[in-house]
């Protein structure tokens, strides 16, 4: 048998990779798609479903106001033509986390389409065609019983909750991206994590990838370095967290790039992405899937949005990512490549955050690409997923302006933060990390270094102030760093008369 | 006091508000009726008796404390097993639903209970409403009153036998392509299809959604139109309902005034394969429009021909989706779960058990009729006969306001007749399905029996979208007139039932 | 020729999760198949210029408030169920076994 990957840049040595991917957003209305149910995550399972959302024989669906605005807010943020008529269809397929065994969906009629948007990797600016964004709703959830691990192989039984099922989803799908074969893997990411900023900054959507708020599907195919004939596609599903984007297209660009030159032929076909293990593997075959027997949802009625209607939401749309980075950058006072570092850090909207709880840009900065960034990168997490948010950064902060941490200590209290041990206030106590501003002990440490230190004492007295200095690392040492050395040589120069 | 059960709603409602009779008292007579004889009717899959009474004794109590309440209050009803009561058993006529009591009310229900009707059961209906002589219930046939031997109609047989053999003067029926008017017609009572959208079908478990819609059946025009207005009006729970005043169907059923009202008679509703004895009452019946001051001419449908092969196609279509949700896993018939056979199987297993012959056939039509390479040719171009149907109504209501034709081409047939020829049995609908298909009123009244079998001939009459007041007009001006000719309603003239207790 | 074949028949029972028996499959293909000739008198019918009509009445624009309503309790949305097992719909594998 052959390896089953090759090495990336021996891949994009002989192919350029292709790519198409499919974004699905979970609204952050108050009630689902189609009935009054909750939406909320989390919830008791079976507890947030009415006869609608369960499918019972006899129950129909009123579209939610708020779901269809904000699809036409995500589409004229992306750019798109938003349709002056158009209806949603039934994608019929059965399923056991499906209530109707259709999803109510949207065909040949998306709410919005033909878009693009942009993005900036290393500096560059590339820009991704969007097909289509359009409104459907989503499935109940599967617990699988009695196999390994949870995992629908091998299980016995499942079983079905559907407070999720009728969820309003917007699904955003992308044209064939085609960018320099080395970036392919990085601008997709890109695209993903400015879309998260996105979906935050017009507020649809709480965009938790954790959660499973923005999921992640990737069509890769590779064609033969130069080639204009398009290779066969597979679809990775089950992408979910902005790094795995990256790392999924690249194990399919290596696992396809060995299947070809062994001979092989790829195979149009479903693959999971499995995040523990880095790889992707072969979904289930699905006979009938290919056969959805679209057809216009009769229960509902067309949704023909009006031109007002329109330019009404157009009017509230946040400005444009990138007329956006360039105010930043001139507000923050940031350099060229300290704002390419922030961009490709994906701490972005995060530091825009900090900075709205009055921190200071280059602190926040400092905070998120110094410790956060480099923290979720080396851990492998997205930045998201860390226990660490702007309120948390702002609250450190305030501790260093005010003088109560310094950087030294803020970074511990940082990694107490991220090691789970509870909120700043309760690390800085049980790592006992305060800086002492208590004089009593400040000028006993002082006493303490005069005394070891004759030496120094008369250089200063023989008019070399400067010489003190020795005698603050002395005491900073003495406190175990627990102090703030502005405070500790203002007592030293009163206590030596200089 | 004379037989309750004889009594319209009308007559009811007035022996109640004058405190000669209560509501209990009209509710178990009803009851008693339907345990003399439903034994040989079988019109109820369900009846709910201590719900009934406890409905009625609330009526009563209401009434007592000097409450206002609404004209029907107090007066019985029979309910087509496919709108949903929360509580009581649904199966619309399916195995598949056997046992399953649903939840929550239909927003008919909701408005039947908030008018104080008193909702005595559930009656039989083919599967799923798919059938037109209630053959294909998973619970037996219902018996034409008139002639046991003999099929009531279809789907909702159940609603218009009840009503035809006094076991309620007032029924729910659903109309997908004639279900209310061709029973109606079968059982010499009234039946009205409302305008599509004209009522609510949040509850109605779905055979076709852009076609289904509930209405009244009665055995006089005046109560159908009560009852269409207690059930009717706009419903924010069902998007396809209008939000527009219900049409003054009462008023039009108490005036009754045909004089000047151009009636058009539907050329391409007639002739070959129209039992003689339909078209000889149907004549006599535009006749006598004609003598009470209508205007009546000949109007030409051309695409109605084609009404019936695209009623079968978008029908079949729609119900394979809407019934796709019948799979075994969160509520009704499961079978094969022995823990070896996969989600899949016991699907499979769960549907081939549970449907009946018919409900396959539409559900592998509406299947094929929707799959890739097909669309177009099936459903896609059944889609555009639609429009066709719905401009040849547009252009007939230039000439005139309403369209007559026989509700059926021929009388009820015997049980067993037409059971394995589904063509045969599809041939019922001709007249009854144009109107489903352009969403336009259209109700059936009836307006005599026919020679060769003494069997009611139904008059069906068409009207615009949102007009349902013109039926009534035309079916109380019928009503009375041939009432004088009779010395009673049609209903008079049937057989008595033998009471089998 | 036939309009449908028994095999296509059975291609789609099986989308549509039906396990017809062998004899039913004799029975209902002929009746579909003349059920399938009659239908597609459609065809017939010139319109290549006539717009599909997919709703009865041309409405458009329904929408509700994005607002809450109760919900099913949890015993309500169960109470069909087959089998139940906490507080989920318990239903039989989804994948065959290997």
């Amino acid at each position: 048998m052959t390896a089953d990957v090759v090495a990336i840049d021996d891949a994009l040595a002989q192919y350029d990779p292709v790519m198409g991917l499919e974004v699905h957003v979970e609204l952050n209305t108050k009630s689902k798609m189609f009935c009054g149910c909750p939406t909320e995550f989390g919830a008791p399972p079976n507890t947030q479903t009415c006869p609608v959302c369960l499918g019972l024989p006899g129950a129909l669906p009123v579209v939610n106001r708020r779901g269809v605005e904000s699809a036409i807010k995500i589409g004229l943020a992306l750019n798109c033509e938003i349709a002056e008529w158009c209806r949603f269809a039934r994608k019929n397929y059965f399923y056991p986390d499906m209530p109707k065994n259709f999803q109510t969906s949207q065909y040949d009629e998306p709410i919005a389409f033909n878009g693009w948007t942009e993005v900036v990797v290393d500096g560059e600016t590339y820009r991704i065609e969007i097909e289509r964004a359009h409104m459907e709703e989503d499935t109940g959830k599967s617990t699988h019983v009695g196999g390994a691990t949870g995992r629908i192989q091998g299980a016995s039984h499942s079983l079905v909750d559907y407070n999720r099922a009728g969820i309003p989803l917007i699904e955003i799908v992308t044209k064939t991206i085609e960018v320099p074969p080395a970036k392919a893997a990085a601008v997709a990411r890109a695209f993903v994590s400015q879309l998260r900023d996105l979906l935050l900054a017009l507020d649809v959507s709480d965009v938790r990838m954790d959660q499973g708020s923005l999921r992640c599907d990737a069509n890769v195919s590779l064609k033969p370095s130069g080639a204009t004939a398009l290779g066969t596609r597979t679809e990775t599903k089950n992408v979910n967290s902005f790094r795995s984007v990256e790392r999924a297209i690249t194990y399919e660009i290596t696992r396809q790039a060995a299947v070809l030159n062994a001979g092989g032929k790829i195979l149009q076909e479903t693959r999971h992405w499995h995040e523990d293990t880095g790889i992707t593997t072969s979904g289930r075959e699905k006979s009938d899937a290919d056969d959805y027997r679209y057809f216009p949802e009769p229960d509902l009625v067309p949704v023909a949005p009006s031109r007002e209607w329109v330019e009404e939401l157009r009017a509230t749309l946040p400005e444009a990512p990138s007329l956006r980075r360039v105010r930043l950058q001139t507000d923050w006072g940031f350099t060229d490549l300290e704002m390419r570092d922030v961009i490709n850090s994906g701490a972005l909207e995060s530091i825009v955050l900090t900075i709205d709880l009055g921190v200071a840009a280059a602190a926040a900065k400092k905070w998120w690409l110094g410790e956060l960034a480099r923290f979720a990168n080396e851990s492998g997490t997205d930045l998201d997923a860390l226990p660490v948010g702007p309120a948390e950064v702002a609250e450190v902060q305030k501790l260093v302006d005010a003088g109560t941490l310094n950087d030294k200590l803020a970074r511990q209290v940082f990694e107490g933060l991220l090691a789970g041990e509870g909120t700043p206030a309760e690390v800085i106590e049980k790592r006992g990390l305060a800086l002492v501003s208590d004089d009593g002990p400040l000028l006993e440490a002082i006493d303490r270094a005069i005394a070891a230190n004759p030496g120094v004492v008369e250089k200063v007295n023989s008019g070399k102030p400067a010489a003190a200095g020795a005698l603050i690392g002395a005491v900073m040492k003495d406190m175990r760093g627990q102090a703030d050395a502005a405070k500790v040589r203002e007592l030293l120069n009163a206590k030596l008369g200089i | 006091m004379s037989d309750l059960t004889r009594k319209t709603a009308v007559e009811l409602s007035e022996l109640m508000v004058s405190k000669q009779a209560s509501s209990v008292e009209v509710t178990q007579a009803h009851l008693d009726r339907i345990g003399a004889v439903d034994g040989s009717v079988k019109a109820f899959l369900h009846v709910d008796t201590e719900g009934a009474l406890a409905q009625a004794a609330a009526v009563d109590a209401k009434r007592a404390a000097g409450e206002k309440l609404g004209p029907l209050a107090g007066v019985p009803l029979a309910l087509k097993d496919v709108l949903t009561q929360e509580g009581v058993p649904t199966t619309a006529g399916s195995k598949i639903l056997e046992g399953w009591k649903p939840p929550y009310d239909s927003t008919v229900v909701k408005r039947l209970k908030a008018a104080g009707i008193v909702i005595l059961g559930k009656t039989n209906m083919d599967e799923f409403a798919m059938g037109s002589s209630t053959e294909n219930s998973a619970y037996g046939t219902t018996h034409n009153p008139w002639d046991l031997a003999r099929i009531p109609g279809g789907s909702g047989g159940g609603s218009s036998a009840a009503i035809s053999a006094y076991e309620a003067p007032l029924a729910i029926g659903t109309d997908t392509g004639g279900s209310i008017r061709q029973p109606g017609a079968f059982t010499g009572t009234v039946g009205v299809k409302p305008t599509y959208g004209g009522t609510s079908r949040y509850g109605l478990i779905a055979l076709a959604s852009s076609l289904d819609t509930p209405g009244p059946c009665a055995r006089t025009t005046l109560d159908a139109a009560l009852l269409h207005e207690v059930i009717a009006g706009w419903d924010p729970l069902d998007s396809t309902s209008i939000n527009q005043d219900v049409p003054p169907v009462v008023a039009a059923a108490r005036n009754g005034d045909v004089s000047g009202l151009r009636i058009g008679v539907v050329k391409e509703l007639g002739g070959e394969g129209y039992q003689p004895g339909v078209e000889a009452r149907f004549h006599e019946a535009v006749e006598l429009l004609t003598k009470l001051g209508a205007e009546v001419v000949e109007v030409s449908c051309p695409h109605f021909q084609y009404a019936l092969p695209a009623y079968y196609l978008i029908l079949p279509s729609e119900a394979s989706s809407n019934l796709a949700k019948f799979d075994a896993m969160r509520y009704g018939l499961r079978v094969g779960d022995d823990g070896t056979n996969s989600a899949e199987k016991v699907t499979s297993l769960s549907r081939e058990a549970g449907f009946g012959d018919e409900v396959k056939r539409r559900i592998i039509l509406g299947t094929h009729a929707l799959s890739s390479g097909y669309y177009d040719a099936y459903y896609g171009q059944a889609q555009k006969v639609r429009t066709l149907i719905a401009q040849d109504f547009t252009k007939a209501y230039e000439q005139v306001d309403v369209l007559v034709s026989p509700a059926t081409p021929t009388t009820a047939f015997a049980i067993g007749d037409r059971i394995d020829d589904p063509i045969a049995m599809y041939k019922n609908d001709l007249c009854t399905i144009p109107s489903n298909l352009a969403g336009n009123a259209a109700a059936s009244f009836p307006c005599g029996l026919a020679d060769e079998d003494g069997l009611p001939v139904g008059f069906h009459v068409m009207a615009p979208v949102m007009r349902d007041d013109l039926l009534y007009t035309v079916g109380a001006a019928l009503e009375s007139a041939l009432a004088e000719q009779w010395g009673g309603v049609l209903m008079t003239k049937a057989p008595e039932l033998e009471v089998t207790r | 020729m036939p309009s449908i074949t028994r095999e296509e028949v059975a291609h789609l029972a099986r989308l549509a999760r039906i396990e017809l028996s062998d004899a039913e499959l004799d029975h209902l293909a002929p009746q579909l198949d003349q059920i399938i000739t009659l239908v597609g008198q459609v065809s017939q019918v010139a319109a290549d210029d006539i717009p599909p009509t997919s709703h009865a009445l041309p409405l458009t624009n329904v929408m509700r408030e994005d607002e809450n309503v109760p919900c099913l309790t949890p015993e309500q949305a169960l109470s069909g169920a087959p089998a139940a097992e906490a507080q989920r719909f318990r239903v039989p594998r989804i994948l065959e076994e290997d």
